[in-house]
């Protein structure tokens, strides 16, 4: 017979559904306020990046429209330009009328090329962010399911190849890689071209075709970061107690992980995919040179290079638009699969 | 036949034995407790019990359930313990998964064992509200969350509950509540218990059988109130020893107030990104004390009523948001306590293990508040350091030594060196023994007791440990919901509560281990 | 710090050693190399391996051996200045945003948040605008870069040590803010910096190469790992071994760092594999 005990402590309390044990937890406050802050974390973030790349570019020593017209250019053509391109204006109007202008879709004339930047930048977008996407679904179709195999096999020697393999990955630097893909599948093999890009409206298979190796190269060094945080998170949510929970319910190990622990283990991953596409819009700058892609990166350089301010100017925050877009819609993606943070005003 | 019979157990990592030549036996409908300190492996038995031992583990030995050995089979043993055992464990939020419903991890048990359980009824008979099972853990509190977990060990209509500290992370009342909900659901389910705890006193209001651990070992069983009464082994008679409070504080002269509280409020903004929809939390409202010198005042209440943050604003760790404080006359809000006054009180810390910096020695850590006292000649210092750690029982050759290198009972007294270093009149004490093994609480106090008496110590001890308070203090104050809502001496106060609090604090005080009647 | 205990871990022996073996291969360059660098000589140019050229030349001649010595001597140098760069900002930052809280912590925060808001790329893309390419452009690129990555390890490991009741200890004690980082803070973050020092490290290697194979980076005549792979693109796929050499020599490098990383990471603290989460940064 179980003991029965003298006291009871519920008499002198109100029933347990009003919150008396051990405080309720702290009132939040909705959801879309969340979101609401996050935005606006997000423009002023943009905003402040914005006025810091024109802050550098405007401190540039010289003339522009000199540059551009050349020393022997007469002072009246230089003065023509300088007015023309809307350099006479004071600084903060320039700054608030490139902005109101981005705000509109309207990112100026190229000085150097003489036709509308945010046209310049649209048809390499259209080359850059399919190559971007291409190489984070490929990252993630390889690095997420080896991540799982390895943690689920810990310490046997699956996961130790795995691991060695994804050591080796990412110390491979993914513009190189694309050189040995081309090496391999290009010259040897002659599977695919070993780069220039036939653009889209042309047809769309060889445009296509022409972004395989990049992706790949572009992939294999996340793919292998990917792979290594995946099998982390995994290994320590195996070892929580709510994982123990579910085994006690009668699941086994690897069926408790599969209910319990991916969806958790899921959650740091989120935050380096993140990460990753920002980094994977940096690198496609640098791997569109060894496969001859006409991307932002090369419209970029090129504007490096003729000292096209403009062009320099916005063709860098729609890139650090795009990161700022980013981690924005990460943190979005965070609150979607983790009801804690739903209220809270972290 | 016995339910579960294990027979030579033995568990070991790395070699290193952490439960040995262990022989029990659990009967069809009995409750079985099993009483042990951290580290004596009562937790390791019951993991065992269910096949859930940590990879690392060698076992040997056999554990027999319903007269079959457990099977070696990962799949068939997940499934024999999904049917057969309801399992709670000690630290309810971790072990809920954080993404899913309450109702949903129920009801995910209920299916696995397919019991066929309805999650309604199930989540009533915990005492839950129907609208908890859409929540998730965190939006409920400790108790409700320990609850969720009954109720999930419930859904497989087990044979056997193992419940494994389930009450420690728990405050006083709420362990009550919870103690009683399963004493209450095994007696009408007929359900074999099996429970786990350092906590005398909770074994023995729950349990008809017990068993002794002490590091890997069986020291003792029988029945609770033959081994209670008269224990046969040494460690056993040490333990009920230590279990009772005897009163350590004598009647003594007063002085003048040493410590005054005046009208002091602590508000926290919260949900605060606009202006107007900050909310605020009044964490301590308007307090008013005093402490005479040479008095021993506690502070007791549920967590979260207040009694840490004002001890932080007394001791200049937090600000005051209204009203101030005086010690020794002197007014001061908090954080600009001047460093000559502060080194006039000190604070020992709960837990003993963060108390230290691990990169520092103990006689650096232990000279850290000497600067309050301005420049002291090196002599000074070591014979500062020198007292203080002799004061305490302790070698001064421990000064050289790193933290890790000891027990939680002499890092505390370590701490309460440190705390004596300045030659303080206040000590503040932060639940000073509540993180401790039963075996050394009662030193420790008796530590505490000797140094207000040689030094003429003033003490405010934070706790709602009642026994420790009734031992200890002169004078007691009730906190609730940020205010004092009784006071008075100990005898009187838990004799006639008046504020409703004070009542259910006393009636959530488990029985004295030997006058449990049944 | 207990060495015995640090040399017990296999992976940090060989990866610490290894990455040892190549910034003393770079820094013997400074003194002696097989064959001046500079030394053009068209006529033993495309040589494979051979007993005279270990690593063969390259197209105008030069001593490969010699080039990868002094190229591994840049990537170090770039990728530690940075480094420097980064631990000596982003740390103080960290640590001041646990210390103070409040607005010092909101200002460290959204700084962190507009530097992350820029790939070094872009950085290096403004910079050598502004300033024309060169190895000082590689270094600040990759260095602003790290600053908020320390910056956010450092802030995230001092919230840790300060809920620690030592840390209150010190308070009690009468420590300022800035004395409770010195003493308490930064002491028991250290093992966490480390760590996240060589990931830093071989990721700074990693983009230095990079920065300098798009031509912001390094210039010759002064040669790097990445300025080789640059003069190696157009004659790769005839001479792919003007690509490898270098590459290899690369991933050779990373791997020894990340190795090292990860030994440390074992070796100093159990705890830190959590944190090893960061590794993703690059």
């Amino acid at each position: 017979m179980l003991p029965k005990r003298a006291t009871n402590a519920m008499r002198h309390l109100p029933p347990c559904g009003g919150g008396r044990e051990g405080g309720q937890p702290r009132p939040g406050f909705p959801v879309t306020l969340f979101i609401l802050r996050r935005l606006l974390t997000f423009a002023a973030t943009l905003f402040v990046a914005a006025l810091i790349i024109f802050i550098l570019l405007d401190l540039l020593p010289g003339d522009p429209a000199r540059f551009i017209l050349g020393i022997n250019a007469s002072e009246a053509s230089v003065a023509a330009l300088r007015t023309q391109m809307g350099l006479d204006a004071p600084a903060h109007e320039r700054f608030f009328g490139w902005i109101a202008g981005m705000v509109r879709g309207d990112f100026g004339i190229s000085a150097t090329q003489r036709v509308a930047i945010g046209g310049l930048i649209a048809e390499r977008m259209a080359v850059t962010l399919p190559l971007t996407m291409m190489a984070m679904v490929l990252s993630m179709l390889i690095g997420l399911p080896l991540g799982i195999v390895a943690a689920m096999r810990r310490g046997k020697p699956a996961d130790t190849g795995l691991m060695i393999l994804a050591q080796t990955g990412i110390a491979i630097p993914n513009f190189w890689f694309g050189m040995l893909l081309t090496l391999v599948f290009a010259v040897a093999l002659r599977w695919l071209p070993t780069g220039g890009f036939t653009p889209w409206h042309e047809n769309p298979g060889a445009a296509f075709r022409g972004l395989i190796l990049p992706g790949l190269a572009l992939a294999l060094p996340q793919a292998s970061i990917l792979a290594r945080v995946m099998r982390t998170a995994l290994v320590d949510v195996t070892g929580q107690d709510f994982i123990r929970t579910a085994r006690a319910k009668g699941l086994t190990r690897s069926e408790a992980i599969w209910r319990h622990g991916l969806r958790n283990a899921f959650l740091p991953v989120l935050t380096i995919l993140g990460l990753q596409f920002a980094f994977l819009i940096a690198g496609t700058i640098i791997v569109e040179n060894v496969f001859y892609l006409p991307g932002l990166g090369r419209l970029i350089f090129t504007a490096v290079s003729e000292r096209d301010l403009t062009l320099v100017r916005s063709a860098t925050i729609v890139l650090v638009l795009a990161v700022t877009a980013t981690m924005f819609i990460t943190d979005l993606l965070y609150t979607l699969v983790d009801p804690r943070l739903r209220r809270q005003n972290a | 036949m016995a339910l579960v019979e294990i027979d030579k157990l033995n568990i070991s990592f790395d070699g290193r034995a952490a439960v040995s030549d262990l022989s029990l036996s659990i009967e069809k409908g009995e409750s079985f407790g099993i009483i042990g300190e951290s580290g004596s492996g009562k937790s390791l038995t019951a993991l065992a019990i269910a096949g859930l031992l940590p990879d690392n583990a060698k076992v040997s030995g056999s554990i027999r359930f319903e007269g079959a050995p457990l099977p070696g089979d990962e799949r068939a043993m997940a499934r024999l313990r999904g049917r057969h055992f309801g399992m709670v464990f000690q630290e309810p939020m971790t072990a809920l998964n954080p993404l899913m419903k309450i109702g949903e991890q129920i009801g995910e048990a209920a299916e696995l064992s397919q019991s066929g359980a309805d999650i309604a009824s199930l989540i009533a008979e915990v005492g839950l509200l129907p609208d908890h099972a859409g929540r998730f853990p965190h939006q409920l509190s400790g108790g409700q969350r320990q609850r969720a977990m009954i109720a999930m060990a419930l859904a497989s209509a087990p044979d056997l509950l193992i419940a494994d500290e389930p009450t420690s992370a728990l405050d006083t009342i709420t362990q009550a509540l919870v103690l009683d909900l399963i004493a209450e659901i095994c007696a009408r389910r007929g359900m074999t218990l099996l429970f786990i705890s350092h906590d005398m006193r909770a074994v023995a209001a729950l349990c008809t059988r017990i068993g002794v651990m002490r590091t890997g070992q069986l020291v003792e069983t029988g029945e609770t109130q033959a081994v209670l009464r008269a224990p046969k082994a040494e460690y056993t008679r040490k333990l009920v020893a230590a279990s009772r409070m005897e009163r350590r504080a004598t009647d003594r002269l007063h002085g003048d107030p040493l410590l005054e509280v005046e009208q002091v409020s602590r508000e926290y903004g919260q949900g605060g990104f606009w202006p107007w929809g900050r909310t605020t939390l009044r964490a301590v409202d308007k307090v008013s004390l005093t402490i005479a010198q040479g008095e021993c005042v506690a502070l007791v209440g549920p967590s979260g009523c207040g009694k840490t943050t004002l001890a932080r604003m007394i001791v200049g760790l937090d600000n005051v948001s209204a009203g101030q404080m005086r010690l020794d006359g002197q007014a001061y809000r908090g954080r600009d306590l001047p460093p000559l006054l502060r080194a006039g009180l000190s604070l020992v810390f709960q837990d003993p293990f963060s108390s230290f910096d691990p990169g520092m020695t103990i006689g650096q850590s232990l000279a850290e508040p000497l600067h309050l006292l301005g420049n002291l000649s090196s002599a000074e210092r070591a014979t500062r350091l020198h007292d203080a750690i002799m004061s305490v029982g302790l070698d001064p050759a421990m000064l050289d030594r790193y933290p890790h290198e000891f027990s939680g009972g002499q890092r505390q007294r370590l701490a309460i060196a440190r705390a004596m270093v300045t030659r303080p009149r206040l000590v503040v004490l932060d639940e000073p023994v509540s993180a401790l093994d039963v075996s050394v609480r009662g030193e420790v106090l008796n530590l505490l007791a000797r140094l207000q008496a040689e030094h003429g110590l003033t003490f405010l001890i934070i706790s709602h440990d009642l026994d420790m308070v009734a031992a200890m203090a002169d004078r007691v104050l009730v906190m609730e919901a940020g205010r004092i809502v009784e006071e008075g001496k100990p005898a009187d106060l838990f004799a006639h509560p008046q504020h409703a609090l004070t009542k259910a604090l006393m009636a959530a005080q488990l029985p004295d281990i030997t006058e449990t009647s049944w | 710090m207990n060495w015995q205990r640090l040399l017990r871990h296999p992976s940090l022996v060989i990866g610490l050693g290894a990455a040892t073996a190549f910034a003393l291969l770079g820094l013997i360059s400074l003194v002696w190399t097989p064959y001046p660098i500079e030394q053009i000589v068209v006529a033993r140019r495309f040589l494979g391996p051979d007993p005279a050229h270990w690593l063969g030349t390259d197209h105008l001649g030069r001593d490969m051996l010699s080039l990868v010595m002094s190229g591994t001597l840049t990537s170090f140098l770039v990728a530690f200045s940075a480094l420097v760069i980064g631990v000596g900002i982003g740390v103080p930052m960290g640590l001041a945003a646990a210390a103070w809280g409040g607005a010092v912590e909101w200002l460290v925060l959204r700084i962190s948040d507009v530097t992350f808001a820029f790939p070094s790329v872009v950085i290096a893309i403004l910079i050598a605008t502004l300033a024309g390419p060169g190895e000082l452009n590689a270094i600040l690129a990759i260095g602003i870069f790290n600053i908020p990555v320390f910056a956010r390890v450092a802030r995230g490991g001092a919230l840790a040590v300060a809920t620690q009741d030592y840390v209150a200890a010190g308070r009690l004690a009468g420590l300022g803010n800035a004395a409770i980082a010195a003493r308490h803070l930064l002491p028991n973050i250290a093992s966490l910096i480390i760590v996240q020092a060589t990931i830093q490290l071989s990721l700074g290697i990693l983009a230095e190469a990079g920065l300098s194979y798009i031509g912001l980076g390094t210039q010759a005549p002064a040669t790097s790992l990445g300025l080789m792979l640059r003069d190696s693109q157009s004659l790769f796929l005839i001479h792919p071994w003007l690509g490898i050499v270098p590459g290899l020599t690369i991933v050779l490098i990373v791997i020894a760092l990340n190795i090292a990383g990860d030994g440390l990471r074992d070796a100093l603290d159990p705890r830190l594999r959590r944190e090893g989460l960061n590794h993703g940064a690059g």
